[in-house]
């Protein structure tokens, strides 16, 4: 799907005509995501410049497209939304370009510099930090009894709530709370998943819950099966289950405990002309400022990156409630908390996935 | 005789050049002309297919990135006896820092990290911490270099290291293929994955079993559909074609999805049987997310390509054969069995063939309701392509998958012939 601002552009341009009609394409995840992005970076963007920005809905095989851009020579990509992960991985392969976020980032309106504002989220020399999300549980609050469930293992409960659980199709973050509910402290988790032991240790505490999950690959699946009813817990994004519970009102609700927090932020492509470099890199010097980050948490619940943002998060711009306790950094919310591991999972993504799917077969 | 003793020399055309000479001419112009006529299909069919195919098979052997990175590395490898368990010496490591200094400048050195880390854990960020420090060094200087490269890392003192990089230096390699079947390439030759990271020889054989089983509910559920739209008057028949055609025109992903809301456990099937009391509430049927669902989903779906070829074969079968052989005695069934059937086979074999092929390579609807157990081969090459980023692997399992495919295709020919399969 393409959305042309163009209408947009072509008022900019009667306002200031000596701006040159000029575009530059932005690839994002689409649905709610790309609708708060619009609002909160590219409308004011378009305005403020006249250029005209096409979106394109392909974050989630960027990585690949990227890759078979690059072999073809012609990148036509300018921007890029990613995930951390899949921008450490572009990162290693070449494919974005680095990022110095002390010239090239906005500082914060006190003075302070960006790489002392995103602070530990710069977690690639290519990444430019723009939301902390989570991968959490929702559970349905009719169907789980009379105690509602408040930590995590829960999910590995069969006793106390029985019925399906739904959990995504990948070891990442299954492995971590399956070692957490066998025993595991949370410091020793990525230890002990180094070795094959820890990683069998995993696969049979998962194995206790098996055949009560239904995997999922896409990120609204949870949601649905939720609000069907065919689950009675499930991890999602907490974005999703915002949705569910505020704006679909289902009986849903949010179990925050041991939530694995992950980033999501913007890489510019590695071979970029100069002229779109530039417009690239001016972009997101204006789309990642301390001003407009706070604005995107009024169309979704991810939290801004930048310390300085924090305090200017307001309500919801349709629903009106106050955003704070919806986003996962929130202190409350907080309690128990996990940062996705990005070099243990690019190291072990392949061999770890290997046997998870070998076990899942079984 | 006499027209024989005339016409002694060769043939003239009116123009006199020799007629065979001539007839060539013409023939050959007329050939350029069917040429250029199919040219841009032709040309079309090689750009599209050919080389995208061509450059496929090449990608699951080709390995250049190791050499190309560390060319002197590997020059120095050569000399190493990977199986003394012994740590290469001095010169490879003076090697070793000269590749690395370059490929950290032309920051290639974490792509190589990454395409070895498919073979070996830890290598990714081995290439991209170690990258960091060994920027510092000078190769022209700072010799030697041994115990510098090892302080950096311990893991460079490790013998195994060095093995995961000899062992994937070669230029053109097997290891993808391996890969493919559940093995891997090591110093001392090909040898089996550890059980449980084996999983893609099942997924090939599970993939050939259920395409194999949907083929077979296709035909069941498509011959009594075919026969009785070629049997029927021509309207009732074209209403009855449009409904094999509805779902022909809806989009796939709709579809898929439709048989995720009747199928489920709170789905609309169940929902009718517990409501009729057939089912108890607590014993709801699971009918998706295993390989029930996808059987069921994936049969719907391609129905419509075994019911019209076998349609367009049955039309073609007169029904005076089936009358005759009534009039000689013939039941009913002997008369289907021994006349009607074997008549229709080419249409079957049509059938079968176009739905067995598509859905060996069917990916979409089993990740939708394969659940774990649905899911095909091709689930598989599809994470290696968009997400791990192995296209050397997804590319050996895709020229595997073709192979099987084309040997299918042989042994049907050898069997039941490919004259004996109609379109209409």
């Amino acid at each position: 799907m393409k959305t042309k601002l163009t209408a947009l552009a072509v008022t900019t341009a009667l306002v200031a005509p000596a701006a040159i009609a000029e575009e530059m394409t932005i690839v994002s995840w689409g649905g709610a995501y790309s609708k708060s992005q619009l609002k909160a970076y590219h409308e004011p963007y378009s305005e403020k410049t006249g250029v005209t920005i096409l979106n394109d809905d392909s974050s989630a095989e960027a990585v690949a497209k990227l890759r078979a851009m690059d072999e073809a020579g012609n990148v036509t990509w300018d921007v890029v939304d990613v995930v951390a992960a899949d921008a450490m991985r572009l990162c290693d392969e070449g494919l974005a370009m680095e990022i110095d976020a002390d010239t090239q980032l906005a500082a914060a309106p006190d003075g302070t510099s960006a790489s002392e504002d995103f602070g530990d989220l710069l977690v690639s020399e290519c990444f430019i930090p723009q939301i902390v999300y989570s991968t959490t549980f929702g559970y349905r609050t009719d169907l789980v009894g009379d105690t509602a469930p408040t930590e995590i293992c829960s999910v590995f409960d069969l006793d106390a709530y029985p019925g399906k659980r739904s959990l995504e199709k990948r070891p990442i973050n299954n492995m971590e709370w399956a070692l957490l509910c066998d025993g595991v402290a949370k410091d020793d988790v990525y230890d002990v998943l180094a070795t094959p032991e820890g990683q069998d240790q995993a696969l049979a505490k998962l194995d206790t819950i098996k055949d009560s999950v239904i995997w999922w690959s896409a990120g609204a699946d949870t949601p649905q099966l939720l609000a069907d009813g065919e689950v009675i817990m499930g991890s999602t994004y907490n974005g999703r289950l915002f949705s569910v519970i505020e704006e679909q009102k289902q009986p849903v609700a949010m179990l925050w405990d041991a939530q694995v927090f992950d980033l999501d932020g913007w890489i510019i492509p590695a071979g970029l002309s100069d002229e779109r470099k530039a417009r690239a890199l001016d972009y997101i010097m204006f789309a990642t400022d301390t001003q407009r980050l706070a604005d995107q948490a009024k169309y979704i619940s991810y939290g801004p990156a930048r310390k300085s943002s924090a305090p200017l998060v307001g309500q919801h711009a349709e629903l009106g409630i106050d955003m704070a306790p919806h986003m996962p950094t929130d202190p409350e919310n907080a309690k128990n908390t996990f940062l996705y591991n990005y070099e243990f999972w690019a190291d072990y993504r392949d061999d770890i996935d290997a046997k998870f799917q070998a076990w899942l077969a079984k | 005789m006499t027209d024989t003793s005339t016409q002694s020399g060769p043939m003239l055309a009116a123009d006199g050049t020799p007629l065979k000479k001539s007839l060539a001419r013409a023939l050959r112009l007329q050939k350029m002309r069917a040429l250029a006529l199919i040219a841009p299909l032709l040309i079309f069919v090689l750009v599209s297919f050919v080389i995208p195919i061509g450059s496929m098979l090449f990608r699951s052997v080709e390995n250049g990135s190791v050499a190309e990175t560390l060319p002197l590395t590997v020059a120095e490898l050569q000399n190493w006896d990977a199986t003394s368990g012994e740590l290469p010496d001095e010169a490879l490591y003076a090697a070793f820092t000269t590749d690395m200094v370059a490929a950290i400048e032309a920051k290639k050195h974490t792509r190589l990290g990454s395409r070895l880390n498919y073979e070996h854990t830890g290598m990714s960020s081995l290439f991209r911490k170690s990258g960091r420090q060994i920027k510092k060094l000078d190769p022209a200087a700072d010799a030697p270099f041994k115990d510098k490269i090892i302080d950096i890392d311990k893991k460079w003192g490790d013998v195994e290291t060095w093995q995961v990089i000899k062992t994937h230096s070669v230029k053109y390699t097997n290891g993808y293929f391996l890969n493919a079947i559940d093995m891997q390439r090591t110093v001392e030759g090909a040898k089996a994955q550890p059980e449980d990271k084996q999983i893609l020889i099942k997924l090939f054989q599970r993939t050939l079993f259920m395409s194999m089983v949907i083929t077979v509910s296709c035909i069941l559920l498509g011959y009594p559909v075919a026969w009785l739209l070629a049997n029927l008057p021509a309207r009732t028949a074209n209403v009855l074609m449009i409904l094999v055609l509805l779902p022909f025109w809806t989009s796939l992903l709709v579809r898929t999805s439709a048989w995720k809301v009747m199928l489920q456990q709170q789905g609309v099937i169940n929902e009718v049987l517990v409501w009729l009391g057939i089912v108890a509430d607590d014993a709801r049927l699971v009918m998706i997310n295993n390989q029930l669902g996808t059987i069921i989903a994936m049969t719907h779906i391609l129905l419509p390509f075994m019911i019209l070829p076998m349609y367009s074969v049955m039309q073609t079968i007169k029904p005076t054969y089936l009358r005759a052989a009534k009039s000689m005695g013939a039941t009913n069934w002997t008369a289907f069995w021994r006349v009607y059937f074997p008549l229709s086979v080419p249409g079957i074999g049509a059938g079968s063939i176009l739905v067995f092929i598509l859905s060996i390579g069917y990916y979409i609807t089993p990740e939708i309701v394969g659940g774990t157990k649905g899911v095909f081969i091709s689930n598989r090459i599809a994470y290696h392509i968009s997400s791990s980023l192995n296209w050397g692997l997804a590319a050996a399992l895709g020229t595997i998958l073709l192979a099987v495919v084309l040997v299918l295709y042989w042994a049907y020919d050898k069997i039941v012939g490919i004259d004996n399969v109609k379109l209409g």
